[in-house]
């Protein structure tokens, strides 16, 4: 009876406003966001470069069918920026709804790009009964990404913290430091490279750079137009003028991806990288693309750390469905799964504290890769400058190196 | 067809364009007459529309992103952009150079090697290369080519004393040279098929044999007698083959530099940036695409008056000799290295795609496997029914459209113009990105982005022409006795065409199906704007996954997108050889 008075309730103030504005307003209602999502087929769009994550993916689909008569559709996209474009160009065109994306993996400055564009709709995190499970307080990326505050408009999926990836087979003790890496270079010449900036991991690269080697880094936490960048990137570009002679190619060129790194310490074509999910170099190695002999570490001063997020575009046709995947994405059952080195090993958004016993155990009884450090080894992570630095970072470094 | 026994061929019209001819009614060819009308409607508005949607925002004008008046500075952002002069530079040598060498190496070719049981086998050897779509071949390419690749693991360490993969830049070198090669090695095979159906066209065994009575060698009698009428018939595939070199997009991602990248792929990733306003930018760099393609063509048409101006009192000078057999050789030799490269690149895509662990130097892998395929079977099976529904859908269409055009044509008595060769062209010749942006803008408008209808009539853009051209000549030359005695025999012009002129041009019909088709699987850009991302094909998953190089699982995707073409060309032979079984005069 509650429901359908609200139900009233709702029917009236949509008639009340008109029915001019797009229909997100009865969301706080998740037994009518239940109701409504039946049967609506949400377009994930998500990065579509790991087959792991694709399959995780597929088996969520066939979960929200189960579960909740949703289906879920993979769009597999190589790079999100391309989703943002899109959105933007339906934006162009003036399609206010039914559009293409219902659901996009996201964060950083993609987030703040579709933030800053009004391509995000309502807020609806709060909506979601999983999000209270939520660990905010320890994990505060999970509420700022890239210290842009998510307001609501983004539901936290994963955390990532930037871990190295070595050979132990070909390197015994890697360095552990901006200028160790260059003295390591400097005996080793061409055994390291980085992917080239806007690849995600490229520019996070030159971020943890400057974080290490910057004097001050209050400045990155702020917007970069307030900070005199100059003067606060120039020992970044110092040590970037000294290692680029000893790169892979002597810095002549860079791959396009971070994918692409991986196969190249298979090769042996060069003797580290690095990447965002921790247990990625485990699940490396148990599919066949990198030697056991692998293994991570983390650098002396800390690495970089964020989350990243799903997010519903201002005009998707399938908001309810698009709002129950990402509850899903949050459930135990799924984070649980997302963790486990043998299918993702992705780490939680979760607080243990929030979670029933039985789900605590199971999350602390989840096997580690043998090449994933324990979270103790990971150390607490460092925060990701302002989303506004990527920008300036990549067009400085396509300034000075690009051409 | 209510205008019957007219009789067909003769030419009794004055020559004009199809289009001008589609305007006036009186003509004979019946309700035919609007397939041409329709057709040339079905291509130039489209790109006039989609440039149009493109200068605007380079003009600073995209509503959305609220700005509305025009001004210049996305040119002042593009001409301050940091890399342009090298993404310019990087452009102009590959574009020119590839097209030189593909022309070169055909023409060096033919000249040496015509009418020789060699060159005969080389036809059949260098048809299927024309399927293998550029992503595989490219992909191909960069695994047997790069330190890490092949050739390299099959030289080390024994011979090179190499136990890790060389620091050198082979692939994605900084000059454009491995780019340059795959685009030559691609496109040689095209030009040499148009020049050998060109040759066919003017005669030339005939010039031939009165040149080497006259005491010319076989190559000098080629190139005095041969080149100088069959150039103007190929002049146009090679813009077009000049054209796509300067703008090619998949081909560079795999085997172009990066820093910067040629201006195509430059421009696709500004347009992609999450900086929004990086889209003014983009595309006024997808303005000077098309101004670069549109010089480059200009540039290119005054190198040929130069040669001919300078060739002719060569020419005319009467010098004998030239039995070419250096030419030969060389151009032998290149060939063969060529077809190996192309082999091997093909190949090393399907061992890929088997292997489970295949460590460098190891000249195989060391543990095989069909997971690659089983694991990935249904996750491939999606794009692969999109790339088969959209091709096969796409070619009828241009099948439909183009015997349409030549029907009526035949039956108006209309003879093809230049003008109307170049309109055909068009969408050869205007470099996709600089019209596929607005076309983008203009489907999400009408909501038909990411739809399968979209997609395919995208595709049906890149399809018809190349299947009006593949079509055209046999079309054109079937002796026209056949459908008059039919007629003479009281059979309607409907039923001539289905009974006489459709069997006996099933062949060419079902080959010039086979060619739309391996070009519709070959579509990058397209796919990526008008799939919106919704629809992927087998070759944007391709392209896709080669940048992010789990090499086994691109293996299986480039393979997969290369057997599809190759399929269609498979059928296009067998289906005639199996229905004409009993009738010898239509066997081969």
């Amino acid at each position: 009876m509650g429901k359908r008075i609200s139900a009233a309730v709702f029917g009236l103030v949509l008639a009340m406003a008109g029915g001019s504005g797009p229909a997100w307003s009865d969301d706080s209602d998740w037994d009518a966001v239940l109701e409504r999502a039946r049967g609506q087929t949400v377009f994930f769009n998500a990065w579509g470069g790991s087959q792991q994550i694709n399959d995780y993916i597929a088996w969520a689909g066939g979960r929200v069918w189960d579960l909740y008569g949703v289906e879920l559709r993979h769009t597999k996209v190589a790079d999100t920026a391309d989703v943002v474009s899109r959105i933007l160009a339906e934006k162009t065109a003036g399609r206010t709804d039914g559009g293409s994306v219902d659901l996009v993996w996201i964060n950083g400055e993609n987030f703040a790009a579709m933030k800053r564009n009004g391509l995000l709709g309502a807020p609806f995190t709060d909506t979601l009964p999983n999000f209270a499970l939520v660990d905010t307080e320890g994990k505060p990326t999970t509420l700022v990404d890239f210290t842009v505050p998510t307001d609501g408009l983004e539901s936290p999926w994963g955390m990532a913290q930037l871990v190295f990836i070595y050979d132990t087979a070909r390197l015994a003790d890697p360095p552990a430091s901006m200028p160790a890496l260059l003295d390591y270079l400097a005996d080793n010449p061409g055994r390291f490279t980085y992917p080239l900036p806007p690849d995600f991991l490229g520019t996070t690269f030159l971020k943890q750079a400057l974080i290490e080697l910057a004097d001050d880094r209050e400045p990155l936490l702020r917007p970069v137009e307030e900070a005199d960048f100059a003067a606060v990137t120039q020992p970044l570009w110092a040590f970037l003028d000294e290692l680029h002679p000893r790169l892979w190619r002597q810095g002549e060129t860079f791959p396009t991806s971070s994918e692409a790194t991986l196969q190249m310490v298979d090769d042996g074509e060069i003797d580290i990288t690095f990447t965002f999910n921790p247990g990625a170099a485990s699940a490396a190695i148990e599919d066949g693309r990198l030697p056991d002999s692998v293994r991570t570490y983390v650098l002396d001063g800390g690495t970089l750390g964020n989350t990243h997020f799903v997010a519903i575009p201002f005009n998707s046709g399938a908001r309810e469905g698009a709002m129950v995947v990402a509850n899903f994405l949050l459930s135990p059952e799924a984070q649980l799964r997302k963790e486990d080195p043998q299918i993702w090993g992705d780490p939680t958004v979760l607080s243990m504290d929030r979670l029933d016993a039985t789900d605590a155990r199971a999350f602390a009884d989840l096997p580690r890769g043998i090449a994933t450090l324990a979270p103790e080894a990971l150390g607490r992570p460092q925060l990701e400058p302002h989303a506004s630095w990527t920008d300036a970072l990549e067009t400085e470094w396509l300034t000075r190196y690009g051409q | 067809m209510a205008d019957t026994l007219r009789p067909v061929g003769g030419y009794a019209g004055q020559p004009s364009e199809i289009g001008a001819a589609a305007a006036r009614p009186a003509r004979p060819g019946g309700r035919l007459v609007a397939i041409p009308a329709a057709t040339l409607a079905l291509f130039l508005i489209p790109i006039g529309l989609g440039l149009l949607g493109t200068w605007a925002p380079a003009l600073g004008v995209l509503p959305a992103l609220g700005r509305s008046t025009l001004s210049l500075d996305p040119w002042r952002e593009l001409f301050a952009a940091p890399g342009l002069a090298g993404a310019v530079r990087l452009t102009v040598t590959t574009g020119f150079l590839s097209t030189a060498l593909a022309l070169g190496l055909s023409l060096s070719l033919l000249a040496a090697w015509h009418g020789t049981r060699a060159f005969g086998l080389l036809r059949r050897v260098l048809a299927p290369l024309l399927a293998v779509p550029h992503a595989a071949l490219a992909i191909g390419l960069a695994f047997l080519l790069t330190p890490s690749g092949w050739l390299v693991r099959a030289a080390s360490p024994w011979a090179t004393g190499w136990e890790r993969p060389p620091d050198l830049a082979i692939v994605q070198d900084p000059w454009g040279i491995a780019l340059t090669l795959g685009l030559a090695l691609k496109e040689t095979p095209f030009l040499l098929l148009i020049a050998v159906s060109a040759m066919a066209q003017i005669g030339a065994d005939r010039t031939l044999a009165v040149a080497r009575t006259a005491g010319y060698g076989p190559v000098m009698a080629w190139v005095k007698t041969v080149l100088p009428q069959l150039y103007p018939l190929i002049r146009l595939p090679v813009y077009a083959v000049l054209a796509f070199s300067l703008s090619v997009v998949d081909m560079a991602l795999i085997l172009g530099p990066a820093t910067p990248p040629p201006l195509a792929p430059l421009v696709l990733r500004w347009f992609n940036d999450p900086d929004l306003q990086m889209r003014f930018m983009a595309a006024a760099g997808a303005c000077l695409q098309f101004a670069i393609v549109a010089g480059a063509i200009g540039v290119w048409y005054g190198l040929e008056k130069l040669a001919a101006r300078l060739a002719r009192p060569w020419i005319a000078a009467g010098r004998r000799g030239g039995d070419g057999g250096l030419l030969r050789l060389a151009s032998g030799g290149t060939v063969m290295l060529a077809v190996s490269a192309a082999s091997l690149s093909v190949i090393s895509l399907a061992v890929w795609s088997l292997a489970r662990r295949w460590r460098f130097p190891d000249a195989l892998p060391g543990t095989w496997t069909l997971d690659n395929w089983t694991q990935h079977f249904w996750a491939l099976s999606q794009p692969a029914t999109t790339t088969l529904t959209v091709g096969v859908a796409a070619t009828a269409v241009a099948l439909a459209l183009a015997i349409g055009c030549l029907e009526y044509e035949c039956r108006a008595g209309i003879r093809p113009t230049t003008r109307a060769l170049w309109l055909l062209y068009t969408p050869l010749l205007v470099p996709q990105i600089a019209f596929l942006f607005g076309i983008q803008v203009l489907l999400v408008a009408g909501r038909l982005d990411g739809r399968w209808i979209a997609l395919t009539w995208s595709h049906l853009l890149f399809v018809l022409p190349y299947v009006f051209l593949a079509l055209s000549d046999p079309w054109r030359k079937l002796d026209d006795r056949y459908a008059r005695t039919a007629a003479c025999l009281g059979a309607s012009p409907a039923r001539v065409f289905w009974r006489i002129k459709v069997p006996m041009l099933l062949r060419p019909i079902l080959f010039a199906g086979a060619v739309g088709f391996s070009v519709s699987v070959a579509q990058y850009l397209p796919t990526l704007f008008a799939g919106a991302g919704r629809l992927s094909s087998l070759t944007t998953e391709a392209v896709g996954l080669a940048a992010g190089a789990d090499r086994r699982i691109v293996g299986v995707y480039a393979f997969a997108q290369m057997a599809l073409p190759l399929l269609g060309f498979a059928v296009a032979l067998t289906v005639p050889a199996f229905l004409f079984r009993h009738r010898r005069g239509l066997q081969v």
